[in-house]
C-alpha cells in the first residue's frame, strides 16, 4: 500500500517539471478583486477610487468588487472572471492570507487556473482596521497593497503541491486527562498511539483531586476505570517515566525520539525478554518496604514520605515501581527484598527510541504558580497558609491524613478558614499572572461545601474578586454554597499575618460591598493559586515547533476556528497547555484534538505547499554553504556532469528560503518567492506609485 | 500636519510569527500610523541582505524586518541567520554613509499584536527623525 502511494508521488512530481528553466512567459493578465467587508475595509477605505487605480495599473487586465469577496457570488465572480477576461493571474485585496489564502485559491482553480496564481492584498488586518480613522492615508495604503499584489502576481507559476503518505500512528504527550482522553480516542478509531507521560504514572493532576465540582463526583472513580482502560488498549503503546528528545520531519511522516528515562525496575514484558522467567515488577512493594531512603511524595505535595523505590500512590498505571536514582544509595537491599522476580537493575541507563508518527497531539497541562512569591499572604512562610491543591490532598480519603482536614502547624482542626481566590490571577502588579485560571472559583465553592459537610460548625470565608460560575449547573452549585453557609465577602485579601503564639492568622480586607475595612481571625488560609504551564512544555513545544502566547500558553492556529490545531501542520493542542480550562472543557478538547490529528491518518495522504527550494544547476557552483545552512539537511551537493551541484530532497525541504537567502550566486529558486518577485514587489512599492 | 513628509517604510515580515502579530493588531484594532507597507515571506531566513539594499536604492527612507523571537522560529534557526544577515548589513550601510538606524530587524510573536504596533510606532518615529533617504537626492 505504502509503496503504491509513493510511486504515484514520483509521477504527481515529475509532470511538471518547470522551476528550473524559464520558459517565456505569458504575457500577465491579473484580475483584481476587490473586498468591502461589509464596512470593515469599505467604512475606512474608497473602493471605487481602488478599483479604478488597479485597473490603471500595467498588467491588470479586469478589477472588479464585491460586498463580501469569500461569498458564494464572490467566489463566481473570480471563477467567472478568469474564463471571461482569460486571467493568469488573481488578487484578491480583502483579509489577510491567513485567513482566506486557501478559500480563493480553491477559487481560482475552480476557474480553471493553477491555485498557485493566486495573491492576496491584506487590507484588513493590516490596513483598514488599524486606520480606521485615517480615509486618505488607508486608501493610499491600500493602492501600494495592491500594486504590490498584482507585481507578485505577474510573475507566479503554476506550482504542484507534492503529496506524501501518512503514517498510521499517532504521539500524544503527556497523559493527563486530556492525554489520556486523546488516546483513548484515537485506539478507539484504530490508530497505534504512542502515549509519553514524564511522570511514572498516568492520571495528571486530576488523579491529585479529591472531588470534582459540582458534581461531587469523586476525581478517582471517575479517573481510574479511564486509567486502567489506557493501560489495557491494545492500540496504545504507554511509554511513562519517558520525555521526548528530539523531533524530526513534517505531517504525516515526524520522527519522534523519546528518552526512556532509567526506572531501575523492569516489567513483567522486559523480563521476559531478559530471559527471567516469571519475574518482573508485580507491585508488591517488598523493596519499598526495605529502602531506607526516605523523601518527600511530590504527588502528597509533599506532606507525605516516600522511599527511594516508590509508586506515588496505590492506584498508579502502569503498576509499577520507580527507583529515585538522585536519592538512592544502592544500598541493595531492595534487590535481595525483590528475589527471584529479579524486577530491580540498580545499574540501569536511559534508552532512546526513535517512532514514526504522523500526527501529535500536545497535552503537557499545567503547574501551580509560585505562589510565595506574592508573599504578603504568607505561603511557605506561614505553616497554616495552603494552597488548594494541598487542601485536594489534605481532605481526600487516600491522602496524607486520611481525609482529616488538619492544620500543618499543630495538627488540630481547623474551624475558621479563609480561602484565597484569585490569588496569583488577575494580577496586573507584574508578579502575578494577568489571565483568569478559570476554575478556582468553583473549587474553592467546592471546598468550602466540604468543610461545611465534614467539619461541624466550620466556616468557609470566600475572599473574591467575583465569582465566575459560568458553566452547566455551576451558578446553580454557587447558590448552594450560599445557602449551606458559607461567607463571601468581595475583596482582595491585602495582608495575611501570623500570631506567633497560636499559629492563627489574621487576614486583613476591603469589604468592598460594604465598603469597610475587615481584619479576620482564622485557623487556616488556603489560596486558590493561579495555573501556568509546565516548565517542560516549553522546550516540547519548540521540538514540535509550537508558538506560545505572551504568558507561555501554547498558541493554536486560531482561537476561534481553529481551536486544536497549531501552525505546525499535524501537531494539535488538547487540555491545559493551551489556557486555563476545567475538566468538561479538557476532555472536549482532548476528543477535538484527538479527531483533528485522525483525519489526515484516516485520509492517508497530505498535500505539502509546493514552496520546494530548487536548484538551477547551470548556475550553481557548487560551493555547498546552503547544504550546512539548511535546518532540515534537505540539501546535499551531488556530481552530476563532471561538476558538483546542490541537489534538493523536496519531502525534506519545509521551504523557509534561509538557503535562498543566502546562496552567493543566486543559484537558489525559491517557489513561490522567488527573488525576481520580491524584488518586483519591492519594486512595486518603491518605484511604482503615483507621486 | 496634512503635508507633513510621510516616509516610505517596506516591512519584511515572516508569516509565522510577525505577519500574525500584525493581523492580531487589527483584529484588536490597534490603531498605528499608515507609513509601512508590508512584503511577507515564510522565513526571515529567505531574506537576502540585497533585497534591503535595493529597497533604499529605490528610495526606502526605512526598513524594518521582523520574524520570531529566538528559539521560536517555524523553521527553527532561520530567524538566528537573518539576525546575522541584518547585523552584517548594518556595518555595511554605515560603511556606505546611510544611517544604519534606518534598518532594523525586531521580533513579534503571533500573539504580539499590540508590541507591532509600537514596534511599528517607533520605526516610523526614528525615520522621522532621520528625513528623507538621502540616496534620493544623489539618484536626481
Amino acid at each position: 500500500m505504502a509503496e503504491k502511494k509513493a510511486k504515484k508521488t514520483t509521477k504527481k512530481q515529475e509532470a511538471p517539471k518547470m522551476a528550473t528553466e524559464k520558459k517565456p512567459a505569458a504575457k500577465p493578465r491579473v484580475g483584481v478583486f476587490i473586498c468591502h467587508c461589509g464596512t470593515n475595509i469599505a467604512g475606512s477605505i474608497d473602493i471605487e477610487a481602488l478599483q479604478e487605480y488597479a485597473k490603471s495599473l500595467p498588467d491588470v487586465a479586469f478589477a472588479d468588487n464585491y460586498q463580501y469577496m469569500c461569498s458564494t457570488p464572490g467566489q463566481n465572480k473570480v471563477m467567472d472572471a478568469i474564463k471571461e477576461h482569460d486571467l493568469n493571474g488573481v488578487v484578491v485585496a480583502a483579509c489577510t492570507p491567513r485567513l482566506h489564502e486557501p478559500t480563493f485559491r480553491t477559487a481560482s482553480k475552480e476557474g480553471g487556473l493553477n491555485p498557485f496564481r493566486f495573491e492576496m492584498a491584506n487590507i484588513r488586518e493590516q490596513n483598514s482596521w488599524v486606520h480606521m480613522h485615517d480615509r486618505k492615508g488607508a486608501t493610499d495604503k491600500a493602492k501600494d497593497a495592491v500594486r504590490i499584489a498584482v507585481a507578485k502576481a505577474a510573475l507566479l507559476e503554476d506550482l504542484f503541491p507534492k503529496s506524501v503518505p501518512v503514517e498510521k500512528a499517532a504521539m500524544v504527550v503527556g497523559a493527563g486527562i486530556a492525554g489520556m482522553q486523546a488516546a483513548l480516542d484515537l485506539a478507539n478509531a484504530g490508530i497505534k498511539t504512542y502515549l509519553v507521560e514524564k511522570e511514572p504514572t498516568i492520571g495528571g493532576r486530576m488523579s491529585q483531586l479529591d472531588k470534582t465540582f459540582p458534581t461531587l463526583d469523586c476525581s478517582q472513580c471517575i479517573l481510574t476505570p479511564k486509567m486502567v482502560d489506557v493501560g489495557r488498549a491494545e492500540n496504545i503503546e504507554l511509554m511513562t517515566y519517558s520525555e521526548v528528545e528530539n523531533v524530526e520531519g513534517y505531517i504525516g511522516n515526524f520522527d519522534v525520539t523519546i528518552r526512556k528515562k532509567a526506572r531501575g525496575v523492569l516489567t513483567p514484558a522486559e523480563a521476559e525478554a531478559k530471559g527471567i522467567v516469571g519475574g518482573g515488577c508485580n507491585g508488591c512493594g517488598d523493596c519499598d518496604e526495605v529502602c531506607p531512603v526516605i523523601k518527600p511524595n511530590t504527588f502528597e505535595m509533599g506532606m507525605k514520605p516516600r522511599k527511594a523505590i516508590y509508586i506515588q500512590h496505590p492506584q498508579v498505571v502502569p503498576l509499577i515501581y520507580t527507583v529515585d536514582f538522585d536519592t538512592c544509595v544502592k544500598c541493595g537491599l531492595c534487590v535481595e527484598a525483590c528475589g527471584d522476580k529479579k524486577a530491580i537493575d540498580l545499574e540501569m541507563q536511559d534508552e532512546f527510541v526513535t517512532v514514526k508518527v504522523g500526527t501529535a497531539i500536545l497535552a503537557t497541562g499545567y503547574d501551580i504558580f509560585e505562589i510565595e512569591k506574592k508573599d504578603e499572604w504568607g505561603y511557605k512562610k506561614y505553616e497554616n497558609v495552603i494552597t488548594s491543591l494541598e487542601f485536594e490532598r489534605l481532605i481526600c480519603a487516600s491522602g496524607p491524613t486520611g481525609g482529616h482536614l488538619v492544620r500543618p502547624s499543630d495538627g488540630e482542626t481547623p474551624k475558621k478558614i479563609a480561602f484565597l481566590l484569585c490569588a496569583g490571577s488577575r494580577d496586573n502588579t507584574g508578579v502575578g499572572k494577568p489571565y483568569c485560571s478559570r476554575f478556582c472559583c468553583m473549587y474553592s465553592l467546592k471546598h468550602a461545601h466540604q468543610i461545611i459537610e465534614k467539619i461541624p460548625g466550620a466556616t468557609p470565608y470566600l475572599f473574591y474578586m467575583d465569582i465566575r460560575s459560568f458553566g452547566k449547573m455551576y451558578e446553580e452549585f454557587y447558590y448552594r454554597i450560599q445557602d449551606e453557609g458559607a461567607r463571601f465577602i468581595r475583596g482582595r485579601v491585602a495582608n495575611v499575618l501570623e500570631d506567633p503564639v497560636t499559629k492563627n492568622l489574621k487576614v486583613m480586607a476591603d469589604d468592598t460591598l460594604l465598603d469597610r475595612p475587615m481584619n479576620l481571625e482564622v485557623d487556616m488560609v488556603v489560596l486558590a493559586a493561579a495555573v501556568q504551564p509546565t516548565r517542560q512544555a516549553d522546550p516540547v513545544r519548540k521540538l514540535f515547533g509550537v508558538s506560545c502566547s505572551q504568558d507561555g500558553w501554547l498558541l493554536e492556529a486560531h482561537p476561534k476556528l481553529n481551536p486544536c490545531g497549531t501552525t505546525t501542520a499535524g501537531v494539535y493542542l488538547a487540555g491545559v497547555c493551551q489556557g486555563p480550562k476545567d475538566i468538561p472543557d479538557t476532555v472536549a478538547s482532548a476528543e477535538g484534538a484527538a479527531s483533528a490529528a485522525s483525519i489526515p491518518i484516516h485520509k492517508g495522504e497530505v498535500e505539502l505547499e509546493p514552496y520546494f527550494a530548487q536548484c538551477r544547476e547551470e548556475i550553481c557552483a557548487g560551493c555547498g554553504m546552503c547544504v550546512n545552512l539548511c535546518p532540515y539537511s534537505a540539501l546535499a551537493l551531488v556530481e552530476k556532469e563532471g561538476r558538483k551541484v546542490m541537489e534538493v530532497t523536496e519531502a525534506k525541504c519545509k521551504g523557509c528560503g534561509t538557503c535562498g537567502g543566502f546562496c552567493p550566486g543566486g543559484a537558489i529558486y525559491m517557489q513561490h518567492f522567488t527573488t525576481p518577485q520580491i524584488v518586483a514587489q519591492i519594486d512595486a512599492f518603491l518605484l511604482g506609485g503615483e507621486e | 500636519m496634512a503635508d507633513e513628509w510621510e516616509p516610505k517604510i517596506l516591512g519584511l515580515v515572516c508569516n509565522w510569527c510577525s505577519y500574525a502579530g500584525a493581523d492580531l493588531a487589527g483584529s484588536a484594532r490597534t490603531q498605528y500610523p499608515p507609513d509601512i507597507r508590508i512584503v511577507r515571506v515564510m522565513c526571515t531566513g529567505r531574506l537576502d541582505p540585497l533585497f534591503i539594499l535595493k529597497a533604499f536604492t529605490d528610495g526606502a527612507d526605512g526598513v524594518l524586518v521582523s520574524g520570531c523571537h529566538f528559539g521560536d522560529c517555524h523553521y527553527l534557526e532561520g530567524n538566528y541567520k537573518a539576525a546575522k544577515r541584518m547585523f552584517m548589513l548594518k556595518s555595511l550601510l554605515k560603511n556606505i554613509g546611510l544611517e544604519d538606524k534606518r534598518m532594523r530587524m525586531t521580533f513579534v510573536s503571533a500573539s504580539e499584536g499590540a508590541k507591532w504596533a509600537t514596534v511599528v510606532q517607533d520605526v516610523i518615529n526614528t525615520v522621522k527623525t532621520l528625513g528623507p533617504n538621502p540616496l534620493k537626492e544623489l539618484q536626481v
